[in-house]
């Protein structure tokens, strides 16, 4: 299978902190991935650098076979590499609908301006990720699962291949996370390759095929869920010892 | 549809009045408030649509201004291509001085934009062919025909002026433009994730708001019949252009309109009546009612007004 995004080599600094030391890694089409690791780890400065927010030093990032390491955020969601924010960053200022819009407009529609299609297709989102009844709500007025819930349906408004949920469920209860994974669930379904970095262990293990766990910047396991929970490099990056 | 009518109904009235009222002051007063229309219009693509506050005003005000003056001064060119040389000139600054300062976030814009007014009224203190520190005497040539003075045309230019920057942030802020400036002042990181491309959008916005400030001053030297660097690189400029969106409300083209009506009608009745130090006094005082009482200005005001009460 030839992989969607294929990560070489990648390095960041953070001054003398070496955030990340030589990752490697490679996310097939259709993929459902997970990433873990513990807190410092490395894991939203890896989605940083894949989705254009950082620049890595060195090593390279191929999407769909480009180049894309040198690429400017918006270019790479352009290209298909959509995200979600770990702390919720809505247009506040803008309804819940109108948060879809931006990326209809920069994304999808670019340079014609289809405006009933465009509020057509930001209503159909809202409606497989069940916000359709907020649609018109200031986004400022949210609460955290709906704000949880706006982070997926903007990343999936600029219709990607890739998308990056990062922590969609951190912070949120069990029921609300039994109201988000089938959400993900769906969506991968439906052709997308999904990243899904989380802290709760249930929620990735539930959801991936393949995992992957960070420890201080370096890549220290890899497999299946059954295989990461019994790896003993992973236990000792959890609990110490 | 409505914009246009509105519009077209301003120009008239400034037109109407041209060929009526008498007394000059009122030219020269209207002038003034009609440049901070321009100003406060231009300061709000940048500071009000995308939450990068501009205090370079002057820089561009000023640059828009010796243009014309120097363009004059070699070629005696007409108005109408001292304003449009002007505009140039100043959305090229823009241009540049975005690229350099844009990819600097909050305060450290704000900073850099007060360096700009500094490097610029530096250069024209040490341009001999501007005037120098000392100024330059500008001869006004004849009004054009219909016209029976200078101010009274300077004032008509101006109000033309005023109705074309309302309309220009009008549409940048109605296109998919201004929802990429907007998403821009709300979370730069998520515009960018969702296809933004900010430092262009920035970028243009920076543009255009300069060469709009660049065209407000134009017509300084004229109206002045003179030209210097300490009062056309003035901070009263930026703070003026600023304070009216603040006042008015900066998410609707009509709020800068309405800020810098209040505002500088306010401070040419307190300057005739009072003091001309009194006035600085007033924007200040203004500033601090607005920013504490209404955050959103007029415009939220109203709103706040106009919304269902919640019960």
């Amino acid at each position: 299978m030839k992989p969607l995004l294929k990560i070489e080599g990648v390095c960041k600094h953070f001054g003398g902190f070496a955030a990340l030391t030589d990752v490697s890694l490679e996310i097939g089409q259709g993929e459902r991935f997970g990433l873990i690791g513990p807190n410092g780890s490395g894991k939203t400065t890896l989605i940083n650098c894949v989705s254009g927010s950082l620049r890595n030093e060195r090593g390279s990032i191929l999407f769909s076979g480009e180049d894309v390491t040198r690429l400017p955020a918006y270019q790479r969601t352009r290209r298909g590499i959509a995200r979600s924010f770990q702390v919720p960053r809505p247009f506040s200022t803008m309804s819940v609908l109108e948060n879809l819009i931006v990326p209809l407009e920069y994304v999808v529609h670019r340079g014609l301006l289809h405006t009933a299609d465009t509020r057509a297709e930001a209503t159909e989102i809202l409606e497989r990720i069940g916000l359709a009844a907020k649609a018109d709500t200031l986004s400022s007025q949210l609460s955290q699962v709906e704000l949880r819930k706006l982070e997926l349906a903007r990343a999936m408004a600029a219709r990607p291949r890739l998308l990056i949920s990062d922590e969609a469920m951190a912070g949120l209860s069990p029921t609300e996370v039994d109201e988000m994974l089938p959400i993900l669930f769906k969506l991968n379904e439906a052709g997308i390759t999904i990243i899904m970095i989380e802290h709760i262990m249930q929620a990735v293990m539930r959801f991936s095929q393949r995992v992957v766990c960070l420890d201080a910047g370096r890549i220290i396991c890899e497999g299946t869920p059954e295989t990461i929970v019994r790896d003993s490099g992973v236990q000792r990056a959890y609990l110490g010892a | 549809m409505r914009f246009w009518f509105g519009a077209a109904i301003a120009v008239l009235i400034a037109v109407v009045a041209a060929a009526t009222v008498q007394n000059e002051y009122y030219f020269f007063a209207g002038y003034t408030v009609l440049m901070f229309i321009v100003l406060a219009t231009a300061w709000n693509i940048l500071g009000g649509y995308a939450g990068y506050v501009n205090f370079g005003t002057p820089a561009f005000f000023g640059l828009g201004a010796y243009t014309a003056a120097v363009l004059f001064k070699a070629t005696a060119a007409p108005l109408a291509f001292q304003i449009l040389a002007a505009a140039v000139m100043s959305g090229l600054l823009g241009f540049a001085a975005g690229l350099l300062t844009l990819r600097l976030r909050g305060i450290f814009f704000a900073i850099a934009t007060i360096a700009l007014t500094v490097i610029m009224e530096t250069l024209f203190i040490n341009w001999r062919y501007a005037g120098g520190a000392t100024g330059l005497q500008l001869l006004r040539p004849a009004p054009i025909a219909p016209f029976g003075s200078y101010t009274t045309m300077l004032f008509v230019v101006m109000a033309l002026m005023a109705v074309g920057a309302v309309a220009i942030a009008r549409y940048v802020e109605i296109s998919w433009i201004g929802r990429g400036l907007r998403a821009i002042r709300d979370s730069e990181e998520a515009a960018e994730s969702s296809g933004v491309p900010t430092l262009r959008l920035k970028v243009f916005a920076c543009t255009v708001s300069g060469a709009l400030m660049g065209a407000a001053g134009a017509p300084m030297p004229m109206y002045l019949s003179f030209i210097e660097p300490a009062s056309t690189f003035n901070l009263n400029y930026a703070i003026g252009a600023l304070a009216s969106p603040m006042i008015g409300g900066m998410t609707h083209y009509i709020g800068p309109v309405i800020g810098a009506i209040l505002l500088s009608t306010l401070q040419q009745v307190v300057t005739v009546t009072i003091s001309g130090e009194m006035n600085v006094l007033v924007v200040g005082v203004l500033l601090v009612v607005f920013v504490v009482a209404a955050p959103e200005g007029i415009l939220g005001l109203f709103k706040r007004m106009l919304a269902p009460k919640k019960t």
